[in-house]
């Protein structure tokens, strides 16, 4: 599904990636870990094809093609989704107006026909119930006037109805209850499936306990410092970054 | 050419000009016009009127229709009923004179005057009288007294107190010819309890150079509620010169939505007055593109104690047009307990759009809430990616996003009717790639 090979990324003058090397099959669920300024949110949004980050070296290949070289818009109609940090507040555009421009842009690109009215909002209304969010939602404008929770979920709702095959969540955990929490996981748990992988950036480890990964990552100084399955991210939660911080910088 | 070539112009006709047997009128008219014969246009010497200049208008002599009887043509039907809200009563005003046979006004409540200005000056001069010229006294600049001393016709609206008008009251000023005046004076009152909604239209034949020079006084009575629409769809080579004044008595309400999409040279003046626990709203969305100027003038005068103001204005400026917003909100000494915000966010879609905004505030008093801010700016990167990010592509991101910004102003009109109107209007206006209508 994808293949980043000594990537190396600049922001400005100042190297954030340095050397990043990650491959992801189909249907894994890979953690990406580490402490702030480690560079997990820069490899989030140089795989969704951000301005502003330098690619100086490297490359990424998503299901046979060069992901770096395709426009934001073609990656997410390659099935590449983002779900942000900081979900956007976009007043004056309704949520489903939104999702019928992005799924009818996907469909579009892949040689598949709009969906009529009554087809979209059956699928729009299955598709809600997975985030328990109100109907009521639909119509109100993007994230506007949204609780931090209310913006993951609706996050997540635009991912379930793209069904893209590569979901990166950028700490999609953070600032969320443990409500809330449960209810995003659920529906990224939801979501789970053979043909689709995931990349979790996270601080954390609390995410873990409800999406399990196969693989957890943990970046420091723009490299990965230490790969490891599931056990990695407990012994991360009682030892702390200091670890493999300490372990990188002998490195 | 000059102002003077408009005073001989009119001095010629001024016999036909309605009212001429009020020995009142005829004072305001002559006081207006030595006013106006000593100051001429206004001219950007003046500082509220810095950044924009009108002497194109002296270049020309756009010309005044005057009398009813020399008007042979009826406008094009389908044309004018383009602009009329089915839902409402309306008045129109086509070349500055009033036709009753265009108008709609079957089942208006009794008591209710809704007319011509003219007939009105026949019918009831002494309602006149006590209104026109008393909420204008305190503007100086010429184009109020060019109004004043030659206004050819315009409407008048009296709501009696306790009365509520179950459809809103729609005044459609129409021009039809080329190079043609429309200098009206229009007059809403409404008394103590009174509610209405009276939306004003302003259109022209496209293509067509013509001088729109309209003036509309209003008083809102004690506890009344006025919701004051003024849609502006000019042709591309129009002038317009609107003004709105407002005297808003103890705990009034008034909201104006002023939407400006026309005309080549544009002035929209808004000015209100509050006294003691009036509430007013005031948004504005403005568009312009080409070579066109839209100059937004408000004025919101605190008076009295425990007013409350809101003003949002949005402008869009695209290619060499220039925009002008100039908010201004004075606190008088009494208007303690004041509580007034102002906002305005505009939005350059050119290198060469250009937009001068102005807040000032004047707080003469000193237990006060008072709030402004302003933007200027292009579309926020981070909301162009998050819709790219979701497969929309750029050009389609960013008309969607241009889109939102005017439609969430557009939102706010409570009118269905108006609202769908002005909607069309803007999806027409701009590039359709990214917005659907059956998606809205």
């Amino acid at each position: 599904m994808l293949k980043i090979e000594n990537l190396h990324v600049r922001v400005e003058d100042k190297p954030i990636l340095k050397g990043i090397s990650l491959h992801i099959q189909s249907g894994e669920v890979h953690a990406i870990m580490g402490p702030n300024g480690s560079g997990k949110s820069t490899l989030a949004h140089v795989l969704a094809g951000r301005d502003g980050y330098e690619v100086t070296g490297g490359s990424v290949t998503y299901r046979g093609r060069n992901l770096l070289e395709m426009a934001p818009e073609e990656r997410a109609r390659e099935g590449v989704f983002l779900a942000f940090q900081y979900p956007v507040e976009i007043p004056g555009v309704s949520n489903i107006y939104l999702l019928k421009a992005a799924l009818n842009a996907i469909r579009k690109h892949r040689g598949l026909n709009e969906l009529d009215a009554m087809d979209f909002l059956k699928m729009i209304k299955a598709k809600i119930k997975l985030v328990e969010m109100d109907e009521q939602f639909l119509y109100r404008a993007v994230n506007e006037g949204f609780s931090g929770g209310e913006k993951k979920r609706n996050e997540i709702l635009q991912m379930a109805v793209l069904e893209p095959n590569l979901c990166i969540l950028d700490e999609t955990d953070s600032g969320l209850d443990i409500d809330a929490l449960k209810i995003v996981s659920d529906g990224v748990n939801s979501l789970r499936a053979m043909d689709r992988s995931f990349i979790l950036v996270t601080h954390y480890q609390r995410l873990l306990n409800y999406i399990k990964p196969d693989y957890v990552h943990v970046l420091a100084h723009g490299r990965i410092a230490k790969s490891g399955d599931a056990s990695l991210a407990l012994e991360l939660e009682s030892r702390g970054y200091g670890w493999v911080d300490q372990q990188a910088a002998v490195a | 050419m000059n102002a003077v070539s408009y005073i001989e112009h009119y001095q010629a006709v001024s016999l036909a000009l309605p009212g001429r047997q009020l020995a009142w009128l005829n004072a305001l008219r002559e006081e207006a016009l030595a006013n106006f014969s000593g100051s001429g246009f206004p001219s950007p010497r003046e500082e509220e009127w810095k950044y924009t200049n009108v002497s194109p208008i002296e270049k020309k002599l756009f010309k005044p229709l005057i009398g009813q009887a020399s008007y042979a043509d009826s406008p094009n039907r389908d044309w004018l009923d383009s602009y009329r809200l089915a839902d409402a009563w309306t008045l129109v005003v086509v070349d500055g004179h009033f036709f009753r046979d265009l108008s709609a006004l079957e089942g208006i409540p009794e008591g209710v005057i809704a007319s011509g200005l003219a007939e009105t000056l026949e019918k009831h001069p002494e309602r006149v009288e006590a209104c026109l010229g008393t909420v204008c006294s305190k503007e100086k600049h010429g184009f109020i007294a060019f109004n004043t001393a030659f206004f050819s016709d315009g409407v008048f609206v009296d709501v009696p107190a306790d009365v509520a008008l179950e459809k809103p009251l729609q005044l459609i000023y129409i021009s039809t010819r080329p190079e043609g005046l429309s200098n009206t004076r229009s007059i809403i009152a409404l008394g103590e309890n009174a509610r209405a909604s009276v939306v004003e239209t302003y259109a022209g034949s496209a293509d067509q150079a013509y001088l729109t020079a309209a003036v509309t006084e209003v008083r809102v009575g004690g506890n009344a509620e006025l919701d004051l629409y003024k849609v502006q769809s000019e042709s591309d080579k129009a002038f317009h010169f609107g003004g709105i004044y407002v005297v808003q008595e103890r705990s009034a309400r008034f909201q104006q939505h002023n939407v400006a999409f026309g005309g080549l040279l544009v002035r929209n003046e808004i000015h209100t007055e509050l006294r003691k626990g009036a509430e007013c709203l005031m948004s504005g969305l403005f568009l312009a593109s080409r070579r066109q100027h839209v100059d937004n003038h408000t004025l919101i005068h605190h008076a009295e104690p425990y007013g409350v103001s809101r003003e949002v204005y949005r402008g869009i400026l695209a290619d060499r047009a220039r925009g002008v917003f100039q908010g201004r909100i004075v606190v008088h000494p009494d208007a303690q307990k004041t509580d007034a915000e102002m906002n305005n966010r505009n939005l350059l879609l050119s290198e060469d759009a250009e937009i001068d905004t102005k807040p000032q505030l004047e707080i003469l008093a000193d237990d006060v809430k008072c709030a402004h801010g302003v933007t200027v700016g292009q579309l926020d990167p981070e909301s162009v990616f998050y819709l790219e990010s979701r497969g929309v592509d750029e050009q389609s991101a960013r008309n969607m996003l241009t889109f939102a910004f005017a439609h969430s102003m557009v939102e706010k009109i409570a009118l269905d009717s108006l609202r769908a109107l002005v909607q069309t209007q803007l999806l027409n206006l701009f590039p359709q790639a990214g917005i659907r209508r059956d998606w809205l």
